[in-house]
């Protein structure tokens, strides 16, 4: 049910291309553009996941196992770039750049690359540093004693427990970057997103259908190929009972400076510069006339959706996390999987997939944030999924076998034990979603109810029409807002708690 | 208090049997101990009983209530079967007083049952702790505990003390045997440690293969084992090939005294503590050189190289044995009748 939900926008894709295919015929589908489009989306993919594949493990690592000074700080400043939408790094950097070299164009493959990078990496360096937190010191003192170096015992132990967690991260930066639109779009890099969106735009809805089905075909691929390489039925939960101790933290020695030197790089690069580009634009954007109001009133429209959001993508991501979690095999996988497809569309295939449907399924909901927020979680569904199944692995079944023997009903037993176990990841879980919806642009600008001005929506006009200093209070703002859900993300990762000492 | 019976069970994981047609009778109020070698379906078995699997043939009885049969699967939670889980699996969220509460109502939280059982289990004062700030023991008290609280007719332990070291385990086993008997409840405990079998519980299955092959006391299961295997699993035995007749037997060690045997080629038990060993191989003793001695403090167990072919071992407890040592030649002499296994 709850992934029949996520599915309608695919339905919806699958029947316009039969449609058209149809009546077009499908040779006629395939234009030159489509492999030049696919090759450079796949492209910045890669790229985007291995940049953030280092730095997120290099950060974590840095962050929970070393002795490196001022690493609860860092902790907590590797995880805001989360609370900077893609977008707004994005015309940040441009703004940024055009201020130390006006004739030098911030645009391109590179330029994309490096703004997602630095945009998503936290995506890989939350679940990094909590598996880092939580995993058993013994295994790696059992490796130690047999006589590796801590190098290989890092590689062939620390990184083989953090593969599920990374590889979970590395699978939503690789599909956040196939459906981003908004920094593409500003850096000028022509993906299918940002095709799909001009077509749409234009009202040529035949190419801009072709791409999307071709999109979601790569995404299936992606899907394929992350089953492939994951070890089946290979549960990675401590063996053995008893208390966990906290890691012996690694003597950097030497390398402190060059890794502290990093991290810091890393922080100024993803926060240092953006901070800098909208303090120069704020002070101009407060005092023009009316603003305040404005900025309330969107402020107020932007929480209220993204809760709603939340709350609906969590109801349906429960039983399917639990399912996935709990009962391995064939079903759940292709669950787990078909919860992911949406993720990878662009918002605005999902955006306007749900138009349609909303205009001849149920009328009612149209023009209501009810729809918007559908979108949302049909969006984010994989990122409540991927959090409440991790959270689910908390609450070993032979924990739930053991309240059952005590007389105590399936339901009492979820109530009683599973709940208690998991609410720490559900609370990661929607802290995540509603963080995410805050920053969501081309599906909020479709299905809004008219009239309704979010942050996104407000910040992504004025900055179409080049005002950067009427963008910049709902870029702060959105900053701000979203800053919220990422500190206890951080603080739930047990980076802040147990990082110090 | 009640009964167990486990009636011709069978519970297969797509190819592998893992039980093959299992008969347990544990009468009410008795602590049974199923011990078998790792892999031969005693875990499965406990997992049957409890509910937590589905029987693929047979039937379970809990007293006079049938809880597993053709078309009939009780759940879990309706069997008032407990289990104390290997690694205890404590819920971590909740305290001490907590788990042991779990299973039970409201009235009976009140009662004061949560400081009795812990009192039972000697963790009295105990309740406010979290199971992270316990030992792996008193984490296995408080599942102990836990288990015991609503006072369930039959409680079930899956090798409750494999991870605990030596010396607290036998005390534990002490402390959990008194706390089932006081409690009066029927218990079924799984492990592959004979020791561990022989020592708690007051009636043993040896299990192999899916099949309960003998049950009985301790001392009949150590006594009089059903088969070589048996007698080998459940402790130490020499295994020599031997000839009845006529009420003795012919072995390396000589002619023995043998308890029935049909006559003929037969496979012969002896028991390290039946060896007696003499400083000087005279007399009738048999010769033999000494090739291990593992020695214990309270005893000592000698490996012995027989003159006429065949390995024996023995158990010597007095200081003058002790200074034996290998390579040291000794006479042997074997103490009461011996088992005989035909062939």
């Amino acid at each position: 049910m709850a992934v029949g939900i996520a599915q309608l926008p695919l339905v919806y894709l699958a029947v316009r291309t039969i449609e058209t295919a149809r009546q077009r015929g499908i040779a006629d589908l395939f234009t030159d553009r489509v492999p030049a489009l696919a090759a450079r989306s796949l492209a910045l993919a890669a790229v985007v996941t291995a940049g953030c594949v280092v730095l997120g493990v290099g950060s974590a690592f840095l962050v929970t196992r070393t002795d490196l000074p001022g690493r609860r700080v860092f902790g907590v400043l590797a995880a805001l770039p989360l609370a900077v939408p893609s977008y707004v790094a994005a015309y940040a950097w441009v703004a940024a750049v055009h201020l130390v070299d006006p004739l030098f164009g911030f645009e391109g493959f590179w330029a994309a690359a490096l703004v997602l990078t630095l945009c998503s990496y936290p995506y890989v360096y939350l679940p990094a540093a909590a598996v880092l937190v939580g995993a058993d010191p013994a295994a790696e003192e059992v490796s130690r004693s047999l006589g590796r170096g801590s190098w290989r015992t890092f590689t062939g132990v620390t990184l083989r427990q953090l593969r599920p967690a990374v590889a979970a991260g590395g699978l939503l930066v690789a599909l956040y970057v196939l459906s981003d639109f908004g920094a593409v779009a500003i850096l000028r890099t022509d993906t299918f997103t940002r095709a799909v969106f001009s077509y749409f735009n234009f009202g040529l809805s035949r190419p801009a259908l072709v791409l999307a089905t071709v999109l979601v075909a790569l995404t299936l691929l992606l899907l394929a190929g992350e089953t492939a390489t994951r070890r089946r039925g290979a549960r990675y939960a401590r063996v053995g009972g008893g208390t966990g101790r906290p890691a012996s933290r690694l003597r950097l020695g030497a390398a402190r400076g060059p890794a502290l030197a990093a991290l810091a790089a890393v922080s100024a690069l993803a926060l240092g510069v953006p901070a800098v580009s909208l303090i120069r634009w704020f002070g101009e954007g407060v005092s023009r006339p009316g603003s305040l109001s404005e900025v309330s009133s969107a402020t107020a429209n932007s929480v209220g959706i993204s809760l709603a959001g939340a709350a609906l993508t969590l109801l349906l991501a429960l039983p399917i996390g639990l399912l996935v979690a709990r009962v391995p095999g064939p079903v759940s996988t292709v669950l787990d999987r078909l919860s992911y497809l949406p993720h990878a569309l662009p918002g605005v295939v999902i955006g306007l997939s749900l138009v349609f449907f909303g205009i001849n399924a149920v009328p009612r909901l149209y023009q209501t944030g009810w729809l918007l927020a559908l979108a949302y979680a049909v969006l984010f569904l994989p990122l409540a999924v991927g959090a409440v199944a991790a959270a689910a692995a908390q609450a070993p079944p032979e924990l739930e076998q053991v309240a059952r023997s005590l007389g105590r009903r399936p339901i009492a037993v979820f109530r009683t034990v599973t709940l208690p176990l998991i609410s720490p990841g559900i609370g990661a879980a929607a802290a995540l979603v509603f963080l995410t919806c805050m920053k969501e642009l081309p599906a909020t600008l479709l299905l809004r109810p008219t009239g309704m001005e979010t942050l996104a929506t407000r910040l992504w006009r004025h900055t179409t029409v080049v005002e950067y200093a009427a963008a910049a209070p709902y870029a702060a703002l959105l900053v701000a807002i979203a800053a919220v859900p990422t500190w206890l993300l951080v603080s739930r990762a047990g980076v802040l708690s147990k990082g110090g000492d | 208090m009640a009964s167990l019976t486990v009636h011709g069970v069978v519970k297969s994981y797509g190819s592998v049997t893992a039980l093959s047609g299992v008969d347990l009778t544990v009468p009410a109020g008795v602590l049974a101990a199923v011990l078998g070698p790792s892999g031969c379906g005693k875990t499965t078995l406990l997992r049957c009983v409890a509910g937590f699997e589905r029987l693929d043939a047979g039937e379970v009885t809990v007293g006079d209530r049938r809880v597993a049969g053709p078309g009939l699967h009780t759940p879990p939670e309706r069997r008032r079967v407990a289990i104390v889980p290997q690694e205890g699996a404590l819920f971590p969220h909740l305290s001490v007083a907590g788990n042991v509460a779990y299973g039970l109502g409201r009235a009976a939280r009140r009662s004061g049952r949560v400081d009795e059982v812990l009192a039972l289990v000697g963790l009295a004062g105990y309740g406010e702790r979290m199971p992270h700030q316990l030992s792996g023991g008193q984490q296995q008290r408080v599942a102990v505990a836990r288990a015991l609280a609503p006072r369930p007719p039959l409680v079930l332990l899956d090798e409750p003390f494999s991870a605990l070291d030596a010396g607290l385990r036998a005390e534990l086993r002490r402390d959990v045997r008194e706390a089932l008997r006081a409690d009066g409840a029927t218990a079924v405990l799984v492990t592959h440690d004979q020791g561990e079998a022989l020592s708690m519980a007051d009636q043993v299955a040896v299990m192999r293969d899916g099949r309960i092959v003998q049950a009985g006391p301790p001392a009949q299961v150590y006594g009089q084992p059903a088969d070589a295997w048996v007698a080998d699993f459940v402790g130490e035995a020499a295994l020599l090939p031997g000839t009845v007749h006529n009420g003795v037997v012919a072995t390396p060690l000589g002619e023995l005294a043998t308890t029935g045997g049909a006559p003929g080629a037969a496979t012969v038990l002896v028991r390290p503590e039946q060896v007696e060993v003499l400083p000087e191989p005279t007399g009738a003793a048999v010769a033999a050189v000494i090739t291990r001695k593992d020695f214990f403090g309270h005893d000592a167990l000698l490996a012995l190289q027989l003159d006429g072919g065949g390995e024996v071992s023995a158990r010597v407890f007095d200081a003058a044995a002790h200074q034996l040592a290998a390579g040291q030649r000794v006479g042997l002499r074997v103490r009461g009748p011996v088992l005989t296994f035909p062939n």
